[in-house]
């Protein structure tokens, strides 16, 4: 059960809004689509949806073109929310259930699950508009997962919700990928894709510019971060040998180094200069690997 | 059920449902009843006693014409033998409504004065005109020394009898019960395209601005969506049509009189089953051609306040169609209407006119048709490719070069 696109390609007139992207989704993983504003996400989903018709490539479900047959399959959360704004709860979500192919009953009962699980069931025969823009935002979820979709697509499903509701997402969707469900996601956020995907992808002006394990990814990139507090000035390392980057902090300085090996010499050079309180060898994260990479091409 | 079907329930269920719906169905409705009842109405407000006159005779040789006269249901003319002032009295305080003097002038024809509190009420006054006029004419040609029954033949006025040369042409009764229909049509569809072409671009514009549109189209093709949006809204227009039917058919129960009277005033007691047939399939073409170009353009605009504007073309061309139409009432035969009755969006109402009012050879029909279903068939296809990419594109300029940017959204590059 695998999500394949092959070189998909769209182009906007003279405009390449994606290029050549090649990606591969496996079940029962979350896969991070990171990218700037423009990058080219939202138009990626599209057209996996069939909403875009796309210029060249190839995007299969299991070997399988997708389009209006295997929608029961698809849940979408867009990145634009919307719901009908008169409706009822549970009006609404029945009925989007059932244009995916679902039951009426079975969706009533998934809906109260649903509802109890996010703990609002005293929504149920409220209007949309009447619900605030954190809670219509979790009716929006569960009207993209409610049919149980084989593949989820959740365009920034966690943008404008405060820290509970962010979790309780999180474990709903953590639930979904071990139920076996495949989830493509995009966000701003790389805490989460760090916490929550095997696999990324980084979008740059429609550019896969990384791509491949989260671990791979940290790995190939190199450098490493140091972190150091010291009771004496670090200023001297500003211009080290194998530091990248130094930045000045309340306790000391976070460089980040070209390699583990510098963190050695960095160490050796630090003796008897004085006290020492923290000296931490660090991963990159993912927001200093995205800075790099999508960063440089502005420059 | 499939998504076609759900997507119609929920569109007609929905609507079905709201206060909208429910006034503007009362409301028309309480207008047919005002219409069938009209003079029952009037009756409430204008009383039942009569209105009494008093006729002041000064000549002293009138009152035997007076009395004479037939008098009119709703005045009754009082011979007054008072004096003046007393008359003009007897006004104010409301025992008569008016006083009328009548003398004969030196040519012996009545010189009338009318006294009333109040002189704005012409009814009474054109009443008492009306029956003086006969006082005068009986007085004038009993000088001359004339036969009533003579009389009444000269006034009675002149008849025409029409005889038509051409063949296939329609009789004057069929002509003039055909009108009623084609004209019951055109007002028909003239409010119904107004009314729910609207909705319809209503409809589409309100689930494009919330924005559930996305997921709509995610899960449906734009096209299936867009049409079942269509007949959802056509089957509430015609529950719309069918209550009043119903109520009109119960109202038939208990008012035979005045709603047979209305109906014989439409023709419709006995109109041919093939005017009705065309009605019909006019009535459907009509609707649906409006409707796709309502359905389209609805997806155009990002707000639902922007919705009512690009409706206006739907507007402007059924109110062309019918100030047209309403022209060729009376000369169907005219060359605008025979050319606009192959004009698509014009055909539905002109071209109906032209088959219930005169003989139109069946292929002239079968072209109409079928370029109004060619039409309908290119707007569905042009509309479902602008649905399609409108509903994906946002922005503040709602203009037809949407249209464009729209349909470069459904291509590949």
């Amino acid at each position: 059960m695998t999500l394949q696109l092959k070189n998909v390609t769209k182009r906007f007139g003279k405009n390449v809004a994606v290029n050549n992207l090649s990606l591969e989704i496996p079940n029962n993983e979350m896969f991070g689509f990171l990218g700037g504003n423009g990058a080219g996400k939202t138009t990626t989903f599209r057209m996996i949806l069939g909403l875009l018709e796309k210029s060249a490539g190839e995007i299969t479900w299991n070997g399988e073109k997708i389009d209006y047959q295997t929608s029961s399959i698809i849940g979408y959360l867009p990145e634009e929310r919307g719901l009908y704004p008169k409706l009822k709860v549970q009006e609404q979500i029945i009925y989007l259930a059932r244009l995916r192919g679902m039951g009426k009953k079975d969706a009533v009962n998934e809906l109260e699950k649903w509802l109890e699980r996010f703990k609002v069931p005293e929504y149920v025969d409220k209007k949309v508009e009447e619900l605030s823009k954190g809670n219509q935002q979790k009716i929006q979820f569960i009207s993209a997962i409610i049919h149980k979709p084989k593949l989820l697509i959740l365009d920034e499903p966690f943008s404008g919700l405060d820290p509970i509701n962010v979790e309780m997402l999180k474990e709903a969707v953590i639930d979904l990928k071990n139920a076996g469900t495949s989830i493509v996601f995009s966000s701003h956020r790389m805490e989460h894709v760090e916490e929550l995907c095997e696999h990324l992808c980084i979008l740059q002006k429609g550019n896969p510019v990384v791509q491949g394990s989260l671990r791979d990814i940290k790995r190939s990139f190199g450098k490493k971060n140091l972190i150091i507090h010291a009771e004496f000035p670090l200023d001297f390392l500003a211009n080290y040998r194998g530091v990248v980057k130094h930045k000045q902090t309340r306790n000391g300085a976070i460089l980040q180094i070209t390699s583990e090996d510098v963190s050695q010499e960095i160490f050796q050079e630090l003796q008897g200069k004085g006290f020492v309180r923290k000296f931490e060898l660090e991963e990159p994260s993912l927001n200093d690997i995205f800075i790099e990479k999508v960063g440089a091409s502005y420059e | 059920m499939n998504k076609f079907w759900i997507i119609v329930t929920q569109t007609y269920l929905s609507k079905l449902k709201t206060k909208v719906f429910f006034i503007s169905t009362f409301l028309i409705l309480a207008f047919l009843m005002i219409m069938v009842n009209f003079e029952s109405i009037i009756g409430v407000f204008t009383g039942d006693e009569e209105q009494k006159v008093a006729v002041m005779d000064e000549s002293g040789e009138l009152s035997e014409y007076l009395v004479e006269q037939p008098t009119n249901q709703d005045v009754e003319m009082e011979v007054y033998t008072g004096s003046l002032e007393k008359g003009q009295s007897l006004v104010v305080d409301g025992d008569y409504a008016a006083l009328v003097t009548i003398d004969l002038n030196d040519k012996g024809l009545p010189e009338v004065t009318f006294y009333a509190e109040n002189i704005a009420d012409s009814g009474l006054q054109t009443t008492i005109q009306q029956q003086l006029q006969q006082l005068k004419i009986t007085l004038a040609t009993s000088q001359l020394g004339i036969d009533q029954g003579e009389i009444a033949e000269i006034l009675t006025p002149i008849t025409l009898q029409k005889v038509s040369l051409s063949e296939n042409v329609k009789t004057e009764e069929e002509f003039n019960q055909a009108q009623g229909i084609v004209y019951m049509m055109l007002i028909l569809l003239y409010t119904f395209v107004i009314m729910y072409g609207s909705l319809i671009a209503t409809d589409v514009a309100t689930e494009k601005s919330s924005r559930v549109m996305e997921i709509i189209v995610s899960s449906v093709s734009p096209i299936t969506h867009m049409f079942a949006k269509i007949i959802g809204i056509a089957l509430l227009g015609l529950t719309q049509i069918g209550i009043f039917v119903l109520v009109g058919l119960i109202m038939l129960q208990s008012k035979t009189d005045e709603i047979g009277g209305l109906i014989e005033s439409f023709g419709l007691h006995n109109a041919s089953i093939s005017i009705i047939l065309y009605a019909i399939l006019f009535f459907l073409l009509g609707f649906f051609l409006y409707a796709t170009l309502a359905a389209m353009l609805g997806s155009l605009v990002s707000r639902v306040e922007e919705a009512n504007q690009i409706v206006t073309p739907i507007v402007l061309l059924i109110m062309i169609g019918f100030f047209i139409s309403i022209f060729g009432m009376n000369a169907p035969e005219s060359q605008i209407v025979i050319i606009t009755s192959y004009i698509p969006f014009f055909a539905p109402l002109i071209m109906f006119l032209r088959v219930g009012l005169v003989e139109v050879p069946i292929w002239e029909v079968l072209l109409s048709v079928g370029i109004l279903i060619g039409t309908i068939i290119l707007l569905a296809i042009i509309g479902a490719k602008v649905y399609k990419g409108a509903v994906l594109l946002y922005g503040k300029s709602n203009s037809f070069k949407d249209i464009k940017k729209a349909i470069q959204l459904t291509k590949k590059e």
